[in-house]
């Protein structure tokens, strides 16, 4: 499966190649590597569906973070397998015909294989990171292929809500997938759900359970996520037929059948994932009334349908996992088939609008088959696949422990309205008053009409013969229950009561359809509560992101240099002292008895020349202040006896006291700018700042020097380096690797400030005041 | 020989920027140098990584003087594995820097100060002295902001000014920081100090002592609350000046709080560590949510430097093999996606004319390529599987779940979702967004234009064999991590077995 998978990144690779060379027609050529790979697929059936062996690979990948290449065709992928597969073929060849002349078809053909491959990935892997890797890839091409007319401002939206709707997902079931395998003890799905009993009995198996959920039902667009699904139907038509009905959309519902033998079964898996799939099924049911879209008709219902599906596994049980497979089956079929019928129709009218569409069934004959029989398996009316699989959902509903009028009746409605959805979409444009669109109707050339007649006979004879997929649904249906059930599928069960609620169901249908005008002014009412629903929720939560992430960057970057030193200075003050605090029991410092009179004056001197410098307006002032302070060290240095270091610093002071009153003679006063209580707060964080220095000072010479390699300096400084000055053979010797470095710096400021009087480039006379990271603080404080 | 190449991170970039100083006015010269010297620089940490690798944690004493004396070198797989990140991604930019640098800045010194600003990154990555990191940083803090004001534009110097003040704060912090710890264990050998430290008689002060060096070393890896001076400054010098900042300065803030924090602060871990996740968390988030606000291509990716060192800190702060091994990963992932966003934002700029997102549009119309080179980094820092971003994100995830960590293993999640929300969001305005005036194509030379584009090739190749061929990466992650949690080798390495 590996060679699958590496076969079609490689090929991938050769598509804008090869679509420069074969033009429009390479949509022909691109759909024998999926056929191939479905072909390959189909030989593998007898092992796997004849004999219920899986077939394995394994390939260590990043073994150290336990991912591995771990592949496994059973009956649930072997179903998904062909699905992908098959229905990618044939949405490949219609992307030939309905995106020629599009100036992007080679990106199409691109993107849609990378997706194939990546869907492939999902179905086929063992290992749960190894699907993630593939589920995220699924969301980053759907993501590339939603915004593909990304000239539009709502194709971009459009994508931007789905990806962020399905990555948040997808983090929630990276979380949930990483602590499932820390539970299991392996990454590996097929050990995973050997271990059900120990995992669900984990005191983390709520947690895991719960952001695994978040994952699937983003990903599958249930309710409250159920609306970037719609949205996303401003995708061109093969795309929104492949990833967002057939395929991609179902990897929510994939997974949560995937893992069904580890994690279902639980009262609260049965809780949450039926309840919310049923509230699913009713949503996309009801949304759907009013919508005049072809796509969007068809989205809201696969908004339902998965629903359905999420409501059968979370059901459970040999019936409701039965049924809920040839749901699945079922849907791929007529869906699959539908939207590229609606494709076609939007292609030959140019239009999509249900009320604008009429009689075309003599210009698109082979398309209003289609249409037709995939209608049929829609409405669930006999003998289509979907009649099969709506017997099979109403007989789930009466083993289950849900109250029979709830669910029962919301089946009903939902299978009402599917069945006037159905009519709508396949038989309405194609009969009855002549149409009024925007250019007359051309007949579609074969790509058009191939795979949607495929799909929909597919879901016609399976239907009549459910002997010919009845191995694959047992495959499936045994390995998502783990037993090896036999299943057996018959059009015809009889005279039961199911019978009843599908006649129910159609007359019901048949009558919303005679009357549908009416019941689709009533869908109007979606429009005023759309401000309260989930997806308003979504635009909400972005603004006021946005709006929040705004604020918080101009209040914490707001632009003033005098804010993020007091802020640095704060956070030392705070931490450390906290720190300190809360470790010493107090701080034993003594000795203030032994200070002497000249050392007391100078301290007096450099603290009084602290405390005015702040008031000081004049710069020279300020300058002249500050060199105060300097020589105050200079006399302490000499009276600790350290005269080199004071000659030092009495260069230094003077030389930069000569500087700065050159540099600064010019310059105007300073102004005052901060208003007291700042100018209060800034002295009690410079106090707290010098406090918090003296005391670990004062701590620090409270206690006994420890000598170590000072008095190995002293002792071989003139021994081993042959210099009597200490200081200097550290500086140089022992040492000169620092020296090294801070002559280098001293380099380097010499080049710093050659360059800073040489080079300015963009204005010559540089301004300190109106600061550009201040002016653009004050920009977005306007706004 | 083993030995002689520990010196080679110091040396090759000593060396070369004193050959360009040597070619201050034969620009071409110093082009060449530049690529040469960087290469040599690359190869040498390629050497240094496979000799420590083999043959165990390698030291040089400065001048014979016996440690702890004299200064040591000391380079573990750590150390070897930032100089092969710091030289490569070195190289990658000196070969952009031949089609994107101005001659007026090449005039005035641009590639000795490049040099020199690789001398200190590198010299703080291989010292073993506490104090000489001091040096190191102070060579970095010199020759950044030199480059940083090189050019001397309005902005550009308001920029460097606040680099410079704010970290002058984390230079006096880092000083006095180190004067308390002299005097309470009287050396400064981090061999010696990390025996001292777990023998001290004043636990609780060392503790203080680590906040302070936490906070020294929070400011220049840009971690909240103190990382002002990066948003500040780094949307003003050229880009190519602030791809290599993006990769290296912060970078060297996290390896000095990763050294100290595994090798001498090992005293209260219940409370410095998780000092350092809570301020990780809150890094990640006040840089991404920062990120969002921004339309300026080069301050949004600015912000998003200031996220991603709360990544770096999460993986310290669980503080087990497979946390620092992630970090590790997560470090070089980081610095190339970055750098290589950040390049990109030069193309963007050349091509479009503008920083500003609002003005950006239509390169994925106009540049499937560059669209494609913008996508894989991009994604990459979103933690987009199969890309090296996703396997860093992975091994914090895992390592903070085992941990039991959820809160931050939570925030790193939703952070990352915040991110995937800027990168497409650059995606849709740039890329996508139709454009609003017509795109130039990039001019210069044939030469000039595989100068810009070849970088960027590399970096996105980098990223994808990152990911999937994590492995190997991730295997040498491991390796250094275990070392870093045994502080004992480290010591006898120094001491020659005897500590």
């Amino acid at each position: 499966m590996l060679v699958i998978i590496l076969s079609g990144f490689i090929f991938a690779v050769f598509i804008p190649w090869l679509y420069r060379r074969f033009g429009a027609r390479s949509g022909w050529l691109f759909a024998l590597l999926p056929l191939g790979w479905l072909f390959y697929l189909a030989g593998q059936a007898p092992l796997v569906l004849g004999q219920g062996q899986a077939i394995e690979e394994h390939i260590p990948w990043v073994p150290s973070l336990g991912v591995e290449l771990a592949f496994r065709l059973d009956g649930l992928g072997m179903l998904f397998a062909l699905l992908v597969t098959g229905i990618g073929a044939l949405v490949i060849i219609y992307g030939g015909g309905y995106l020629s002349g599009h100036p992007y078809q080679g990106r199409f053909f691109l993107l849609i294989t990378l997706f194939m491959v990546a869907m492939l990935g999902v179905v086929l892997s063992d290992h749960l990171l190894l699907l993630f890797v593939f589920w995220e890839l699924t969301s980053i091409t759907s993501f590339l292929l939603i915004g593909f007319e990304h000239q539009r401002y709502g194709a971009r939206a459009a994508a931007w809500q789905a990806l962020l709707v399905t990555a948040g997902g997808g983090l929630a079931l990276l979380a949930g997938l990483v602590l499932l395998s820390q539970v299991a003890g392996s990454g590996l799905i097929s050990v995973i759900n050997q271990n059900g009993a120990a995992i669900r009995s984990s005191s983390l198996y709520t947690a895991a359970l719960l952001l695994i959920l978040i994952g699937a039902f983003t990903k599958s667009a249930q309710f409250p996520f159920h609306f970037w699904l719609p949205n996303a139907m401003v995708a061109p038509t093969p795309v929104s037929a492949y990833l967002h009905s057939a395929t991609m959309v179902k990897a929510g519902v994939f997974l949560l059948a995937r893992l069904t033998p580890a994690l279902a079964g639980t009262s609260l898996w049965q809780a949450l994932v039926s309840s919310v799939g049923f509230m699913t099924l009713l949503v996309g049911a009801l949304l759907a009334l009013g919508q005049r879209d072809l796509k969007r008709l068809l989205a809201y219902t696969t908004v339902g349908a998965l629903g359905t599906m999420t409501f059968l596994l979370g059901l459970g049980g040999d019936l409701a996992i039965k049924a809920a497979v040839v749901y699945i089956l079922a849907h791929a079929f007529y869906k699959g088939a539908l939207f590229l019928v609606a494709g076609a129709v939007d292609h030959s009218t140019g239009t999509r609008d249900i009320e604008r569409l009429g009689n075309l069934a003599s210009i698109l004959p082979w398309v209003t088959l289609a249409a037709l029989l995939a209608g049929i398996s829609m409405a669930g009316l006999p003998p289509a696949l979907g009649f099969l699989a709506k017997e099979l959902f109403f007989e789930s509903l009466m083993e289950s422990t849900w109250p029979h009028y709830l669910s029962l009746g919301g089946a009903i409605l939902a299978g009402a309205i599917t069945f006037v959805v159905a009519a709508l979409v396949a038989f309405k444009p194609f009969w009855g008053r002549t149409q009024d669109v925007p250019h007359p109707p051309h007949p579609v050339s074969v790509e058009f009409w191939l795979g949607p007649v495929i799909l929909s006979g597919l879901g016609l004879v399976v239907g009549i013969m459910p002997a010919l997929a009845t191995p694959l649904i047992q495959g499936a249906v045994q390995s998502i229950l783990q037993s090896s059930l036999k299943v057996k599928l018959a059009l015809w069960h009889g005279i039961t009561p199911v019978l009843g609620f599908s006649l129910l169901t159609l007359g019901l249908g048949g009558l919303g359809w005679a009357f549908y005008r009416r019941l689709w002014q009533g869908g109007e009412i979606w429009r005023k509560l759309a401000p309260w629903g989930p997806a308003r929720l979504y635009e909400v939560g972005l603004n006021g992101l946005r709006r929040f992430a705004a604020w918080q960057t101009r209040v914490l970057q707001n632009g003033y240099l005098r804010f993020y030193v007091m802020t640095i200075v704060l956070t030392t003050v705070l931490l450390t002292g906290f720190t300190l605090l809360s470790r010493l029991a107090w701080l034993g410092v003594g000795g203030w008895g032994d200070i002497r009179f000249y050392e007391f004056v100078v301290v007096v001197l450099m603290i009084a020349a602290a405390v005015v410098i702040p008031r000081l307006r004049s710069r020279l002032a300020t300058v002249a202040t500050m060199g105060m302070i300097g020589y105050g060290l200079v006399l302490i240095y000499l009276i600790y006896s350290a005269p080199d270091l004071a000659m030092v610093q009495f260069a230094i002071e003077t030389l930069t006291v000569i500087l700065f009153v050159l540099a600064v003679y010019r310059l105007p006063k300073f102004t005052r700018l901060t208003p007291s209580p700042t100018r209060f707060l800034d002295l009690l964080v410079a106090i707290g700042g010098g406090m918090l220095m003296t005391a670990l000072v004062l701590i620090v010479t409270a206690r006994p020097l420890v000598p170590h390699i000072s008095d190995y300096f002293a002792q071989n400084s003139l021994l081993l380096a042959n210099g009597r000055n200490v200081v200097n053979v550290i500086l140089v010797d022992f040492r000169g690797l620092d020296t090294l470095g801070e002559i280098t710096v001293l380099a380097l400021a010499g080049i710093g400030v050659y360059a800073l009087v040489r080079l300015t480039l963009g204005r010559l006379m540089v301004y300190f005041e109106g600061l550009e990271e201040e002016e653009e603080a004050e920009h977005e404080r306007a706004l | 020989m083993g030995d002689y190449l520990v010196l080679f991170p110091l040396i090759v970039p000593l060396f070369f920027a004193i050959l360009s100083l040597f070619a201050w006015r034969a620009i071409t010269w110093q082009r060449g140098l530049a690529v040469v010297g960087t290469l040599i620089l690359f190869s040498s940490g390629i050497a240094l990584l496979d000799v420590v690798i083999h043959e165990g944690i390698r030291t040089v004493q400065i001048g014979n003087w016996p440690p702890p004396y004299g200064i040591s070198l000391v380079v573990d797989a750590f150390s070897a594995f930032m100089v092969v990140i710091a030289g490569g991604l070195a190289f990658l930019i000196a070969v952009f820097s031949l089609g994107s640098m101005d001659e007026a800045r090449l005039r005035y010194g641009f590639y000795p100060l490049f040099f020199v600003l690789l001398m200190g990154v590198c010299g703080a990555f291989i010292t073993g002295d506490i104090f000489n990191l001091y040096v190191w940083f102070e060579v970095m803090l010199m020759a950044s902001f030199v480059l940083m004001a090189l050019g001397g534009e309005r902005a550009q110097l308001e920029g460097a000014l606040k680099y410079v003040i704010l970290n002058l704060l984390s230079s006096a912090l880092f000083l006095s920081a180190t004067a308390v710890l002299y005097s309470l264990t009287g050396t400064l050998n981090m061999a010696d100090l990390s025996i001292r430290l777990r023998t001290t008689i004043a636990p609780d002060l060392v503790t203080t002592v680590a906040v302070m060096y936490l906070i020294a070393f929070s400011i220049k890896a840009a971690v909240f609350p103190l990382f002002f001076w990066l948003p500040a400054s780094y949307h003003t010098p050229p880009v190519t000046v602030t791809a290599l900042f993006s990769g290296l300065l912060t970078k060297v803030g996290v390896y000095a709080l990763i050294r100290v924090f595994t090798l001498l602060f090992l005293a209260d871990v219940a409370f410095t560590h998780t000092l350092i996740l809570a301020l990780g968390g809150f890094t990640m988030v006040t840089g991404v949510l920062g990120a969002a606000a921004q339309y300026d291509i080069r301050r949004l990716l600015s912000f998003h430097i200031i996220s991603q060192i709360g990544y770096l800190l999460m993986g310290l702060g669980l503080f087990t093999q497979s946390a620092l091994a992630a970090t590790l990963y997560f470090m070089v992932h980081v610095i190339i996606a970055k750098a290589v966003l950040f390049l990109i934002a030069e193309l963007l700029y050349r091509m479009g004319g503008s920083f500003d997102l609002r003005h950006l549009g239509g390169f994925y119309r106009a540049y499937p390529w560059l669209a494609l080179g913008f996508l894989l980094p991009a994604l990459s820092l979103a933690g987009v599987p199969p890309l090296s971003g996703f396997f860093g994100k992975l091994a914090l995830v895992q390592a903070g779940l085992v941990e039991g960590q959820f809160v931050i293993v939570g925030v790193s999640l939703a952070v990352s979702l915040l991110t995937l929300f800027s990168m497409t969001k650059i995606w849709n305005e740039a890329f996508w967004k139709p454009a609003s005036k017509e795109l130039r194509s990039l001019s210069g030379s044939t030469g000039q234009r595989m100068a810009l584009i070849l970088p960027i090739v590399l970096m996105g190749l980098i990223t994808l064999g990152l990911g999937l061929g994590a492995e190997p990466v991730y295997a040498l992650a491991q390796q250094a991590a275990a070392q870093l949690l045994d502080p004992g080798a480290y010591v006898a390495a120094v001491f020659g077995g005897l500590p």
